[in-house]
């Protein structure tokens, strides 16, 4: 294939058979290629070094409180919706050594730390993913003090994104935000698979020049027009196939005015405040810094690491906490997310994953949530 | 007497009364001063008296035994010193003394209580101004339980 | 291709050079630096985190005077093991800082005001920065004065630098405890009653607050009740913080994060959470 042939939004077609390709392109530049795969019976996502490593055949069902794998009839390679795991674990780890600390003297040394920055290859990153990324630059990158961790790591991934074909999203809800199911910006590649009798084949789309110099290697050709067509069609029908929506009209001023709805006592009755939501979402950020010292008493360090807002010393003030209650926690959490959010950063901290509704122990529902508070809101019209 | 009159109308609490219920109120009043060091008034004794001052400083305290005294307020120019001359046993539950020389306008109970009788709509006016004093009071005692300054 | 840390999470170590006691559990450390360059500068009203070796970090606000950048001064109370370890450093002693941090008291913004500053506890540590400010440009400025209220007269911090502002004509101070001993010779009452004494004109006057939630949010409804609108009064507030730079999202309260919106809020802008709890 030419190379003026390849520009920005071009579409290309790459049989199922020759996907191995792509890991290999991706590996001989030096890429960590990540990606999902099976690993105890969970799916998580790991590294990729052949298509037998990605879990082809299987799916995920999903409701609140509950994920399924089961096998499907074909040999799809993306055929479930987004695991327990975000990519922010790779974009932004959980645990990092900031600093380590030397007493000298009466005083003490400091020693950076300093990483070396792991190059990684994010595949199959789907478009509410993608959306997540991008709240999650605006914390680490647009604010006074940019997270160099996070820079550092995100200008080198290269992100092969997913466009959705998944035709049971129990708990999506990307469309009724408009994160999803397409991925509209902020990748290198984007895929998107289609099945159809025996062909098995991918429409890859090229967003970055990065990207094209990527796929000049591989053995596709340009997708027709008619395939581009099938591809549309796969997305379109998951946008109409929703399983939940989250309706967000002046959704700030709903919750700003409704900090003392009744709800919130009677979803507090079901939390167990255990976190499992803040650690499973993929625009949470809160963290923590801990110090240590070791026995010696003469080095110590700093840990940087995740933390949640559901615990409750993540409010302490000497003497005791602000959000004593867990009617105060979940209340904090739900209201950052969706409301404080966008005065903070100028986007909602929700992508629409449903994964927080997944991993819920007891199955708490934000978009039921949300729309309990609205059919008997105060001071914000209904609709 | 002739020259109590300003200061009264001029005095937060009075302020705003109509002249003729200031007249009223002349006819209950003396001046009084107080060195530093002298009780307006003592625990247990007898409240004859409603001090309104308008110059100085006064501690309202209460006598422990071991401990001495211990203040709990101080008040000064502007504010008024009685609460319970309207309500019986008639009787001061604390010690107040002045800590500057202090000028105070001291109104005589019975005779204020009389006039109050005699005409209802002076002593609404009275007891008005009354009831705000005893609010702030409440309010500021309240803080005060609060622990204002703890964490 | 390495990733470095920004200089803000980086501990800079400096030196204590006095310890005094101001009360039970509270000292105040004049501090400088180990090495590099001498000078602190910072506004009056912003923090700094105070590292202890091997036990950890606590916001602390500045209490030192910003026309004396060369001593860092940090009044710090001992209510948990990092503010315990602070307070018993002794002279020649090393801790860490990150800083200064945070939206200072709006000084240089009121020239031609009246100024009320109204301190309850320990929170006169992060406001007297601010008083130095105005006294050191003492012309630019109307009445002021000082209001400060503690538990008792053994509570209250800086009490020879109180009896020398006393002394001075173009400050009043007044000073007031919940309870004394009756050698006590200044007020006994809580802070907001003390506003009937100070002079002030509402219209043109602007009210600088720091101290417990309790009395900020008393002395702010006495202010209105003089005539004072929310936007001529100013308030410190505090919460959790663990990165000071409003990355780590534990000082938030409602839409802000305390440490780089704050701690220092006009009220207005603030005051449909200030009141609202648990948030």
């Amino acid at each position: 294939m030419t190379a003026s042939s390849l520009k920005v939004g071009v579409q290309l077609r790459l049989a199922a058979g020759d996907f191995q390709a792509l890991l290999d392109a991706l590996a001989s530049r030096g890429y960590r290629v990540m990606g999902p795969t099976l690993e105890d019976g969970q799916m998580i996502y790991g590294e990729i070094g052949k298509v037998a490593d990605l879990p082809v055949g299987w799916t995920a069902f999903q409701e609140g409180g509950s994920f399924r794998l089961e096998p499907r009839p074909d040999q799809a390679f993306f055929g479930f919706a987004v695991g327990q795991q975000s990519w922010k674990q790779f974009l932004w780890p959980p645990h990092q050594t900031l600093y380590q600390v030397q007493r000298q003297g009466a005083g003490f040394h400091v020693i950076p730390g300093a990483e070396a920055v792991p190059k990684f290859a994010f595949l199959g990153v789907r478009a509410c993913e993608l959306a997540a990324m991008a709240v999650q630059d605006q914390v680490f990158l647009q604010g006074p003090h940019v997270d160099p961790t996070y820079k550092a790591r995100r200008e080198q991934a290269f992100i092969v994104a997913l466009n959705c074909g998944h035709q049971d999203p129990g708990v999506c809800f990307c469309a009724s935000l408009g994160t999803g199911p397409r991925a509209a910006a902020g990748y290198d590649l984007a895929l998107t698979e289609v099945l159809r009798g025996q062909e098995h084949f991918f429409v890859v789309e090229i967003g970055t020049m990065r990207g094209a110099d990527l796929i000049r290697e591989l053995p596709e050709r340009i997708a027709t027009p008619e395939e581009v067509d099938a591809a549309a069609r796969v997305v379109a029908a998951v946008a109409g196939n929703m399983g939940r929506g989250l309706d967000t009209t002046d959704i700030k001023e709903l919750f700003y005015a409704n900090y003392e709805h009744p709800r919130w006592d009677e979803v507090a009755a079901r939390c167990l405040n255990c976190g499992n939501c803040t650690m499973v979402c993929p625009t949470c950020f809160c963290h923590t810094l801990e110090d240590s010292l070791n026995l010696t008493g003469v080095a110590g360090e700093r840990q940087r690491r995740l933390d949640s807002c559901f615990s409750v010393d993540f409010s302490y003030l000497h003497g005791g906490s602000i959000r004593t209650s867990p009617k105060s926690r979940y209340r904090q959490w739900l209201t950052h997310k969706l409301a404080t959010w966008i005065d903070q950063f100028g986007c909602s901290g929700c992508v629409g994953c449903g994964r927080c509704i997944t991993w819920c122990p007891v199955g708490i529902d934000l978009t039921e949530e949300v729309r309990a508070i609205r059919e008997t809101a105060a001071g914000v019209r209904k609709e | 007497m002739d020259t109590m009159e300003p200061i009264l109308a001029a005095h937060p609490f009075f302020r705003g009364l109509d002249s003729r219920y200031l007249k009223l109120i002349v006819e209950c009043a003396s001046r009084e001063t107080f060195s530093p060091g002298k009780f307006l008034c003592q625990d247990n004794e007898e409240a004859r008296k409603f001090y309104v001052i308008h110059h100085g400083r006064v501690a309202v305290e209460i006598y422990r035994a071991r401990r001495g005294a211990v203040t709990l307020q101080t008040i000064g120019e502007g504010e008024v010193l009685g609460w319970l001359w309207f309500d019986r046993p008639y009787h001061w539950h604390m010690d107040a003394r002045a800590l500057d020389l202090t000028r105070v306008i001291s109104l005589e109970v019975q005779g204020l209580m009389d006039r109050c009788n005699r005409d209802h709509d002076f002593g609404y006016e009275l007891m008005r101004r009354y009831a705000h004093h005893l609010a702030v009071q409440f309010r500021v005692t309240k803080a005060q339980l609060a622990d204002f300054y703890g964490d | 291709m390495t990733a470095k840390l920004p200089d803000p999470m980086l501990p800079t170590p400096f030196v204590v050079q006095k310890v005094k006691r101001e009360t039970s559990d509270t000292y105040t450390l004049d501090l400088s630096r180990a090495d590099g360059p001498t000078n602190f500068a910072f506004a009056p009203g912003q923090f700094n985190m105070l590292y202890a070796f091997g036990a950890g970090e606590v916001p602390i606000s500045i209490s030192g005077d910003p026309a004396v950048p060369k001593t860092l001064v940090h009044t710090v109370r001992d209510v948990g093991n990092v503010t315990r370890a602070i307070c018993r450093l002794k002279r020649g002693e090393v801790l860490g800082v990150r800083g200064p941090f945070g939206v200072p008291w709006p000084v240089d913004r009121v020239a031609g005001e009246d100024v009320l500053i109204i301190a309850g506890g320990l929170g006169l540590a992060p406001l007297r920065p601010a008083l130095y400010h105005l006294l050191q440009h003492r012309g630019e400025f109307g009445n002021i004065e000082l209001i400060y209220g503690a538990r008792t007269p053994k509570d209250l911090l800086y009490p020879k630098e109180l009896e020398r502002w006393r002394g001075r004509f173009d400050l009043r101070v007044h000073v007031t405890v919940d309870s004394a001993a009756d050698d006590w010779r200044s007020n006994v009452g809580v802070v907001t009653k003390i506003i009937d004494r100070a002079r002030f004109d509402p219209p043109s006057t602007v009210a600088l607050i720091c101290g417990p939630g309790v009395m900020m949010r008393f002395t702010v409804l006495e202010l209105m009740s003089h005539g004072l609108t929310p936007e001529q009064i100013y308030v410190s507030m505090e919460r959790n913080m663990k990165c000071g730079i409003g990355l780590c999202g534990h000082c938030q309260w409602g839409p802000y994060f305390v440490c780089k919106d704050g701690p220092v809020y006009r009220f207005d802008r603030i005051k449909d959470w200030f009141d609202r709890r648990e948030v």
